[in-house]
């Protein structure tokens, strides 16, 4: 029996993630100096473990509604009004996620008829192509580029736009590159999306880590709230990767179709985790703001050694990625991952993980201490000196 | 100035060049900013926290509360200064509350620091009582956990 004939076409075409493989490689070596990790080095601040530990002993262990717990969408939406002057209706307008990834398969499979086709600037995170093909879509990727320091312009927007152009789904703050659009750019891809009439899905989850300025939120620009569905989360800012918490925030038609989808397969996001995400709220803006802090230096040695080794690389100011550009090596990003990691023992992320354009690139997280940081350039910058 | 001074405080052996770095300035701004710290004593001393027991050092710290009675003019500070001269006096706070001063004490042994308290500081002239509490495990010193068993649980590739 070939059971392989038996999977699901769709689910057959999808290949693996480029970083799985990356992992199976990793996974038993010893003395590697990670660079190649998507979450925070630091643990969830202690206050808001310990608020989930005493929701425990109250007994908080039920469902909760679909749409999540109230008090957390309250939050949510004061949060939104402070921070962006934005507002939304937490009983109608907000939804509690597994993580950003769930809202994001979840506000994909609301709108998305066979054939449509969305819009995703690339490089870019590894699930939003799949995603789009699980339902039912067919995603067009943009090409960015690091001379124009990956940001994506209507120009190249124009260029692959269709008749069947459903949706636009960008993710700035950006993962891999650490890219973001400032607000004049965002603005401009605003007009294109009503141009267009899409639907924009904004994926938010690296907003607060900015290091030049505020971030701009998609929906508070004008008319865009309309055709948003925002998503952010709790994993990144508040270091809670693995309490798997986002959300999403769109107008009550989305959240609506969203909910329907999320109640007969998720029924609700675990609600220890919720009730963290609170904690995290009402009283994580001042560990947050030192876990920024702390990244921005970080930032900043990686982008000196990154100049030093000899590396084109430019500057990131958003998320925890850094981009450097391998071309001059002549290695592709694979086999510099792969080379680096046999010969240096340091683990990153070869950049054709995160698209096609991302080859000839390399995802280095700087989510590590800084004694990790500067000893993997060190090693880094050996390595490389082999090959200039 | 608050934040190179917070970098230091968490770790004193930045060197100069990454500071530098980590804070977006010239060397030598930082280099002026440190010795000019130094100078003016915000920067006190640069000093190691020491795990002293996983040394295999054996040591007896004891913490001490003290009442005074005030003195016309000095306050506490004359009977604070004779306190916190003799060398086995690690730290010296003034408090509210139910005593007046906190006295740190460190010995070889518990005779030692005993000696101290009975000899030494109950009878300087001004204090009217001591309590001695003789500390039984150091868990968190300088705002560093001594055995944090938390490590990196993160694996080692992910999107």
């Amino acid at each position: 029996m070939n059971w392989s004939e038996r999977i699901s076409p769709t689910v057959n075409a999808i290949p693996p993630s480029g970083i799985r493989r990356f992992f199976d490689i990793v996974a038993d070596m010893k003395g590697v100096i990670s660079l190649g990790v998507g979450e925070p080095d630091f643990v969830t601040p202690w206050h808001i473990r310990e608020s989930c530990v005493y929701g425990l002993q109250q007994g908080y262990t039920a469902y909760t509604s679909n749409h999540g717990l109230l008090e957390l969408r309250q939050e949510i939406a004061q949060r939104f009004q402070h921070e962006y002057g934005v507002t939304y209706d937490p009983r109608s307008e907000a939804l509690i996620t597994v993580g950003v990834s769930e809202a994001l398969d979840l506000a994909l499979r609301a709108i998305l008829n066979p054939g449509d086709e969305v819009l995703i600037p690339e490089p870019c995170y590894v699930s939003y192509t799949a995603c789009v093909l699980l339902a039912g879509g067919t995603p067009v990727t943009v090409p960015t580029t690091m001379d124009n320091e990956f940001r994506v312009t209507t120009a190249q927007l124009e260029a692959l736009v269709t008749p069947r152009t459903k949706a636009l789904l960008i993710g700035y703050p950006n993962n891999p590159t650490g890219a973001i659009m400032p607000k004049d750019e965002l603005e401009a891809v605003a007009a294109f999306a009503e141009k267009h009439d899409l639907i924009v899905i904004s994926d938010e989850i690296y907003g607060d880590l900015t290091y030049s300025g505020k971030h701009t939120c998609f929906s508070s620009l004008p008319g865009m709230r309309e055709r948003t569905i925002l998503l952010n989360g709790f994993s990144k800012a508040y270091a809670m990767t693995g309490w798997r918490i986002g959300y999403a925030l769109a107008n009550p038609v989305f959240i609506a179709a969203m909910t329907k989808i999320h109640q007969y397969t998720m029924l609700c996001a675990p609600i220890t985790a919720q009730v963290a995400a609170i904690e995290a709220l009402k009283n994580g803006q001042c560990n947050m703001q030192k876990m920024v802090d702390e990244y921005n230096r970080r930032r900043r040695i990686m982008v000196d050694g990154f100049n030093k080794i000899g590396l084109k690389c430019f500057e990131p100011k958003g998320a925890f990625y850094i981009f450097p550009s391998i071309k001059e090596t002549g290695l592709t990003s694979l086999q510099f991952a792969e080379e680096l990691l046999t010969q240096e023992k340091v683990a990153l992320v070869p950049g054709d993980a995160f698209g096609a354009s991302g080859e000839g690139f390399v995802r280095c997280s700087y989510a590590s201490s800084t004694a990790n940081l500067t000893e993997a350039l060190e090693r880094i910058g050996r390595f490389v000196k082999r090959y200039l | 100035m608050i934040e190179l001074l917070e970098l230091l405080e968490k770790d004193p052996t930045l060197t100069v060049e990454q500071l530098a770095v980590m804070l977006g300035k010239p060397q030598a701004e930082i280099a002026a900013e440190i010795k000019r710290l130094e100078t003016e004593k915000i920067i006190v001393k640069f000093q190691a926290v020491v795990n002293w027991e996983k040394a295999g050092v054996d040591r007896v710290t004891a913490i001490i509360d003290v009442k005074i009675t005030p003195q016309r003019e000095v306050g506490f500070d004359a009977i604070a200064e004779r306190i916190y001269r003799f060398p086995e006096v690690r730290s010296l706070y003034l408090m509210s509350g139910a005593f007046d001063l906190m006295v740190m004490v460190e010995g070889k042994n518990l005779k030692e620091v005993s000696r101290f308290v009975s000899t030494k500081l109950s009878t300087i002239e001004g204090v009217v009582s001591t309590t001695t509490h003789f500390m039984l495990k150091m868990y968190k010193e300088s705002g560093v956990i001594l055995d944090d068993k938390e490590d990196d649980r993160r694996l080692v590739v992910s999107p």
